[in-house]
């Protein structure tokens, strides 16, 4: 799922500076699930902005909702009749929820109210990690089921570099040498040899050095 | 056992400290209330096994949110406790008042009573 984090609480009051009435916008798809973005979050964040403005003694509406996702037209058009009500909507959706209420609703001031970090998924309660970068052409099942792309520091696919060292990254003791773990798994599968392939140069195109991608499914599409 | 312990204190009854919410710590804080602390069981007795170190994560979250607001951060706080100690409760309880006394009434305008 895509992964997120709140924003400081301080960059959001900036964004609603001076606009009267807020609608804090959550989302029951990824953000859901990695409680950020959800009707709980939507709570906590609405509740937080009203304690600031109370307290502030300014005036003005922080009201909720949640849509079942914000990245689907059908679902951004339940708002037609509202949006025009609001000075701001504080999204906190993926990046992409933002994006589409904008488009649908050019004349309402919309903000993002959380960071989109990373595909990922929960290594545990409360800890998710980067496991994909949507490189678009996935090719796990050759290391291992390990993600050299999202994994690897540096994205090498014929690794490790020289500077893994005890099963950690150069970049950091806390990072995986994902080159490490995946050499390790694939001799425990007694694949080892599989990994004398030198592999080309990744052809990039199909991930974001093509440009921003478009899929189009002729049979679904109307 | 008779105890004194400050009367406008109200207290809100739950199965298990764990069952506290950041949402339900923060509305508090919305209609203008001056302080919340959560009494929890002691630390390793929990029935629930964890809830009473979620409740004490949970308030820590809160104390972060109240000093982005401006609000001074022991206005929230959690207590350990058995539930055999009436002493403690009653000691705890006045503790709280009287720090939230030298606070002061919240700067958060008190919401209408219903
Ligand atoms: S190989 Fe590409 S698609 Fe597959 S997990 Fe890695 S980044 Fe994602
Ligand atoms: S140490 Fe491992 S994970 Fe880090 S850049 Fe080198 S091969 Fe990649």
């Amino acid at each position: 799922m895509i992964i997120g984090d709140t924003k400081p609480l301080e960059e959001i009051l900036e964004m609603i500076e001076g606009r009267e009435r807020v609608l804090v916008l959550g989302c029951r798809g990824c953000v859901t699930v990695c409680n950020v973005g959800g009707e709980k979050e939507v709570g906590i964040l609405a509740t937080t902005l009203r304690i600031a403005r109370k307290k502030a003694g300014r005036p003005g509406a922080v009201e909720e909702r949640t849509l079942e996702r914000q990245c689907d037209p059908e679902y951004i058009e339940e708002l037609a009749d509202v949006a025009g009500d609001y000075d701001a909507i504080v999204s906190i959706a993926c990046g992409v929820g933002p994006q589409f209420l904008s488009e649908r609703y050019p004349d309402v001031r919309v903000f993002p109210g959380i960071n989109t970090t990373f595909i990922g998924g929960a290594l545990e309660h409360g800890v998710w990690a980067e496991r994909c970068q949507s490189c678009g052409n996935c090719l796990v099942h050759h290391f291992g089921g390990l993600c050299p792309i999202a994994r690897c520091s540096k994205s090498l696919m014929n690794g490790p570099c020289g500077g893994s060292a005890s099963g950690k990254c150069e970049i950091s003791p806390d990072v995986d040498c994902v080159w490490h773990l995946i050499v390790e798994k694939m001799a425990k599968m007694g694949r080892a040899e599989e990994l004398e392939k030198v592999w080309p140069t990744k052809n990039w195109l199909t991930s974001r050095d093509g440009g921003p991608r478009v899929r189009i499914r002729e049979d679904l599409k109307q | 056992m008779r105890l004194q312990y400050p009367t406008n204190i109200k207290v809100i009854q739950l199965p298990c400290s764990g069952r506290v919410d950041i949402l339900h710590l923060l509305r508090a804080f919305e209609d203008g209330l001056d302080g919340v602390y959560v009494a929890g069981c002691m630390e390793g007795d929990c029935h629930f096994l964890t809830g009473n170190l979620k409740a004490r994560r949970k308030v820590e979250y809160v104390k972060k949110v109240l000093e982005s607001l401006g609000l001074e951060p022991e206005r929230i706080e959690m207590y350990n406790m058995s539930s055999a100690e009436g002493p403690r409760f009653a000691q705890v309880a006045n503790e709280f008042y009287q720090r939230i006394q030298e606070l002061g009434p919240s700067p958060v305008p008190k919401a209408q009573a219903a």
